[in-house]
């Protein structure tokens, strides 16, 4: 067994010895239409650990340099969804990005995602987003009486849509999608991976109706494959792979 | 400034708050107040599991696991409410999964069930497996289906409102809610929520400390705002400090985490907790563990060049047992600190974690206004709340139960409520309070800065009235909280617009963290007593003659305008179990 010593503590906490402040530079896309119509990039240099986060640093300009700087954040470990942004053109949790992974020598560009109504700096309009989740109807549908105790469900059933579970409702996906930016209609990955979380639940009944609302706005089909999705979802989930074999259940109407 | 009327409404949309929902908008005509929108609330933070005694695995009842319960809060438990908590946990487990919870299965397709710190069998014998779980990922789970649920039920939620006040009104001699006031983040907008009944489900006040699990958005402002129209708060001294955060993050590392095996290490490789705890070990109750993991860093076994922290190991177990049991928290440690768990320990270290304390409420979630006065219409539950079930400690898991099953009561009793009885009138200018606390911050001209005041309470906090409390300390924390409020208000922002100010917002966050701090801080020094979560250093033994009995801290402001704080005491209620000597 592996015993921690103190010789080993040197190699665990070798990335710990207090690294020296830096000093970046973040250029954030700022809007404010109570000010102006226009949106513009400002930049503003700060010193700091490269081990902190994206929303550390976001914290630290808010705090200390202009407090009129807005994002939406709460849980700050990656958990509850808030903090979706473009850091260096690529959708991201700022809690979940360390600077010193985003090259913090040259300025570090921040803006709202795509293809949401921008309402101030990085905060976006998520009423959309939402609606297109609740269109697919994401909750368990079940026929017949109910057991008294808990309905089974064999380990490797479970495990068929344990991915899709995962899901914090970030709009990562959604946002870094081009056929979403394009398409008023189209319902957007995350609402297809939380159709998936229940379409692949051994318990759930209701997989027709899911799949005739997914079929019916041309929900899938739009897909393009283009991956930006599965990039962009900070929970690791196979967004593409979902929408995949949603497609598939379409076409054979098994799952 | 709007007006709105509803039946019902829930101000909150965690656990407790949309369990509540749930219920009472197939009752009643109900609108969810939140803040954050529902999916954002912290109970989707919540990692290891939700108790109860099914029985799946292996013997269990419910009588054990209210045994546990009691003794977990070092018998400052409300032991009526704690029997109805075990009771009901069952139902409320089967009723989640019905709702489409994905809960980890046995092989027998049931339920599964894990270890969890200080749930045993058969009153203390050995640890139980009681724990209910969807890998590390709980609380997400119970968020997720509960909001699937508000879906399919049609909930009517109003999202980034945050409520400043409430409404109390005095109709002879009673004091009653009349409704709530609400700030619209989007616009900036006032709206007075009229209601027959009310029910706060607004979550925790951790950010009062600096190294915490707690969500920025979790600063008590649900207690504050009850606190501020002369209702009382519960046993405020009673905090909870998990031992398991992630070193000076305070990123919450499960307590599952040690039920599937995890050991604590000294930075000799001991595993020091067999000293503390002989039978159970690593999973003794988390005040035993806090205090034990403290004191190893005081006597100089501490890890790393500052000696200030110790060792969660994982590295025995299988790398697949961890991938399938613990994937977020292993992320964690790999994200936030490079380490991989399974070749390294992860350092860490105590982190603020819950709230014991809150509104006193009975167990239909009923607030009251004294010892034993109900505030008819007015309903509390989850974190918020303090029916009391967790007493001096908390055990894990049982808050998830909690939430569950008081959210549930308190829907269905609010919703009741409401159909039985009529609107209060509101009182003159209701909005009033929030108007001026929101022009004053937005034309305020004070040299004082959120950000420093909000660090050094913090600081102040974690130095003070953390694992180890004494007279000194605490007197330390009042002396500067009292000067950090008087610094308040001469506090500014620079954000002076209507749209998402969040600036704003974080100010009037601010104040309701001062506040709770003061009354925290004051309960914690009246108890000259050890217990559960409140350790203190000059009186290091229980003392049941003295305080055998709940804090119940009032505001009071005098003829002048002073404000002081007023400690009463409520016996607490004890059915079956006689007090004894809390050993593990
Ligand atoms: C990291 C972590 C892990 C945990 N793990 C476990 C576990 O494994 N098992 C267990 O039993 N317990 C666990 N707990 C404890 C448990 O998760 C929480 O106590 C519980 O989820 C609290 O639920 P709640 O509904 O009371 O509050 P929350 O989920 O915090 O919800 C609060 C709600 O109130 C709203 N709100 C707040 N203020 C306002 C306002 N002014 N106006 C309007 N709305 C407002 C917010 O928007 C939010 O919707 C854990 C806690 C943490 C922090
Ligand atoms: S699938 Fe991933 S990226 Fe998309 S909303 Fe869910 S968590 Fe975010
Ligand atoms: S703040 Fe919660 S996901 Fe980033």
């Amino acid at each position: 067994m592996a015993t921690p010593t103190l010789e080993k503590n040197g190699t665990a906490e070798a990335g710990f010895a207090d690294t020296p402040y830096i000093t970046a530079t973040f250029r954030i896309r700022r809007f404010n239409p109570e000010v102006s119509d226009e949106a513009q990039w400002q930049d503003f240099q700060i010193s700091i650990d490269p081990k902190e986060r994206v929303l550390d640093a976001l914290h630290k300009i808010k705090w200390e340099l202009d407090g009129t700087l807005t994002f939406r954040r709460s849980c700050a470990h990656g958990i509850c969804g808030s903090d979706a942004m473009r850091i260096n053109g690529k959708n991201r949790l700022a809690c979940k990005t360390l600077i010193k992974d985003i090259n913090p020598e040259k300025p570090i560009l921040i803006e709202a995602i795509k293809g949401l109504t921008v309402l101030k700096d990085l905060v976006v309009d998520m009423d959309p987003f939402f609606q297109a989740y609740r269109d697919v109807m994401p909750f368990l549908i079940t026929k017949g009486n109910e057991p008294t105790r808990e309905r089974l469900q064999s380990p490797e059933d479970r495990e068929r849509f344990d991915d899709t579970t995962k899901c914090i409702l970030c709009a990562a996906c959604t946002s870094s999608c081009p056929v979403f930016w394009n398409d008023g209609q189209y319902f957007g990955p995350a609402a297809i991976v939380n159709a998936h979380r229940f379409i692949f639940d051994s318990r759930d009944e209701g997989g027709e109706q899911r799949l005739e609302i997914l079929n019916d706005r041309d929900g899938v089909w739009r897909c393009r494959t283009t991956f930006n999705c599965t990039d962009a979802c900070p929970r690791g989930i196979e967004v593409t792979k979902a929408i995949q074999e949603v497609k598939r259940a379409l076409i054979t109407r098994r799952f | 400034m709007q007006i709105h009327k509803y039946d019902t409404v829930i101000v909150g949309a965690g656990g407790a708050g949309m369990r509540a929902a749930i219920e009472s908008t197939k009752r009643s005509r109900t609108a969810v107040l939140t803040k954050l929108y529902p999916t954002r609330s912290h109970t989707g933070a919540a990692q290891g599991g939700m108790a109860a005694a099914l029985a799946n695995v292996e013997e269990d009842n419910w009588e054990w696991h209210t045994f546990d319960t009691i003794k977990g809060g070092d018998y400052l438990v409300d032991q009526d409410a704690a029997e109805i908590l075990a009771k009901e946990a069952i139902d409320a487990v089967l009723d989640l999964e019905k709702m489409g919870l994905p809960f980890g299965r046995t092989p027998e397709g049931k339920i599964d069930q894990r270890r969890f710190g200080g749930h045993s069998r058969n009153h203390g014998e050995a640890p139980v497996r009681r724990a209910c779980y969807s890998g590390d990922r709980t609380g997400h789970m119970i968020l997720q289906t509960l909001y699937q649920n508000c879906v399919k039920e049609g909930v009517e939620f109003f999202n980034e409102f945050y409520v400043l006040d409430q409404l109390v009104v005095e109709e002879d001699g009673v004091k009653k809610s009349a409704g709530v006031v609400a700030y619209e983040l989007a616009t900036g907008e006032i709206h007075v929520f009229q209601a027959k009944s009310v029910i706060y489900a607004s979550g925790g006040t951790g950010k009062f400390f600096k190294v915490t699990s707690n969500a920025h958005t979790l600063t008590g402002d649900g207690q504050a705002a009850c606190y501020r129209r002369g209702l009382p708060l519960e046993d405020m001294e009673f905090f909870q400090f998990h031992p398991t955060g992630i070193w000076r993050m305070g990123i919450l590392l499960t307590e599952g985490a040690r039920g599937e095996g995890g050991i604590l290490r000294n930075k000799d490789g001991e595993r020091f907790m067999e000293k503390y705890a002989p039978v159970m070990k690593d999973l003794a109750s988390r005040d035993v563990v806090s205090r034990s993991i403290y004191t190893e860093i005081r006597e100089g076994r501490g890890c790393g060049p500052e000696g200030d922290h110790v060792y969660l190991d994982l590295t025995h177990l299988p790398p697949e047992q961890l991938d399938a049991k613990l994937p977020d928290i292993t992320e964690f440690a790999r994200t936030y600190l490079g380490i991989e768990p399974y070749t390294d320990p992860i350092p860490i270290q105590p982190t603020a974690h819950y709230a014991m304390g809150g509104i006193p409420t009975n167990v239909e979630g009923e607030v009251l206004a004294d010892n034993t006065t109900v505030v008819p219409g007015l309903y509390a539950a989850g974190e918020v709340a303090c029916v009391s079930v967790h007493g001096a400690n908390r055990l894990g898991t049982n808050s998830l139960l909690d939430i569950n099953v008081f959210g549930r009561r308190s829907g269905i009793a609010a919703a009741e409520y409401s159909a039985k009885n009529d609107f209060v009138a509101l009182p003159e200018n209701p909005a009033q309070l929030v108007q001026d606390q929101v022009e004053r911050l937005r034309n305020s001209t004070g040299t004082e800065r959120v950000a420093a005041l909000r660090l050094e309470l913090q600081e102040t906090m974690d130095a003070n009235v953390m694992v180890f409390r004494t007279e000194q300390t605490i007197k330390t924390a009042v002396d500067k909280i009292a000067e950090l409020r008087r610094r308040y208000l001469d506090v500014s922002i620079q954000d002076k617009g209507k749209r998402f100010n969040t600036d704003l917002l974080e100010a009037i966050e601010l104040g309701n963290l001062l506040d709770l701090a003061e009354v925290m801080a004051t309960s914690a020094l009246a108890r000259k007593e050890s217990r559960g979560g409140h350790y203190r250093e000059d009186y290091p033994n229980r003392d049941d003659v003295n305080f055998m009995r709940h804090t119940m801290a009032y505001r009071e402001v005098a003829d002048d305008g002073t404000e002081s704080i007023r400690l009463d005491y409520k016996p607490v209620v004890t059915t079956r179990y006689q007090p004894m000597e809390r050993k593990y």
